[in-house]
């Protein structure tokens, strides 16, 4: 059961990020996004790992894709919608570079021996993980911690007011 | 549950694919931006199934750490996209051309 389960979620994700990546208006893009990472989360969470699929709930659709939106309303990108890109002829080189690049790395997953062994049974509990993170990983955590103390200084730094003259 | 390790890692390929073709078709920064987050959540997905793969921890944090720095990256990005949007009242990534010399 769980398995067709995995399979559905699979190709939900990946029909609402192509649905995400093809809309002109990005407020629906960012909400399809959000569509496909409730099934990413869900996957995780079948591949054994709750605390990451809440996490990816909360902070990738809950905090992250809200932050996306509200820049793209604050700066109110969705009703004049950008005339979007080249037509189809242009496109067919990416495109073709995209499915070869595909098929690459599908052909390297299929010869790899550790592609037909199944996945076992796995549930890691929060506890454990929480207990390797502040133990093991501690020092990934300061650093990380401190990654975020630069990146709002950044913000705070480019989200300044121009100086006169600047500003068209 | 029976996966085969290979499929999972043909979704997380399949979503980085669609990340890339993303950033590479689309004009618009903020939807770059998107197909950088679906690259990077195509990482996450390959950290997870190897994780159960090998019943270890390890993949798991590497997510958690992950999440962390894409919000901080977000946090840049998004105030760069507001910054270039007041310099050209665009966001067309063809319109920032220029560099003041």
């Amino acid at each position: 059961m769980t398995t067709v389960l995995f399979y559905i979620l699979g190709f939900i994700l990946l029909a609402a990020t192509l649905m995400c990546i093809t809309r002109r208006n990005p407020v629906h893009a960012v909400i399809y996004l959000v569509a496909g990472f409730f099934a990413l989360a869900l996957m995780f969470y079948l591949l054994g790992a709750p605390l990451v699929a809440a996490w990816e709930v909360i902070v990738y659709a809950g905090a992250i894709m809200v932050l996306f939106l509200f820049i793209i309303m604050m700066l109110g990108l969705a009703p004049q919608e950008v005339p979007e890109g080249p037509g189809w002829q242009r496109w067919l080189p990416l495109v073709l570079l995209s499915a070869s690049l595909m098929a690459c790395s599908l052909l390297i997953i299929l010869q790899d021996p550790a592609a037909g062994q199944e996945i076992p049974d796995f549930y890691l509990a929060p506890q454990a993980l929480g207990e390797a993170l502040f133990s093991r990983y501690a020092m990934a955590v300061e650093m990380v911690s401190f990654q975020l103390l630069f990146a709002t200084i950044g913000a705070f730094l480019l989200g300044r007011p121009l100086p006169k003259g600047e500003d068209q | 549950m029976t996966i085969p390790f290979g499929h999972a890692l043909a979704f997380a390929a399949a979503l980085f694919v669609l990340g890339l073709s993303c950033v590479l078709l689309r004009r618009q920064i903020m939807m770059i931006l998107i197909g950088v987050e679906i690259m990077l959540n195509a990482a996450s997905l390959v950290f997870v199934a190897a994780s159960a793969y090998w019943r270890q921890v390890d993949g798991q944090i590497f997510v958690m750490l992950l999440m962390a720095i894409t919000a901080a990256e977000v946090a840049v990005a998004l105030a760069m996209v507001v910054y270039l949007w007041r310099r050209k009242r665009t966001l067309v990534a063809d319109e920032f051309n220029g560099m003041r010399g």
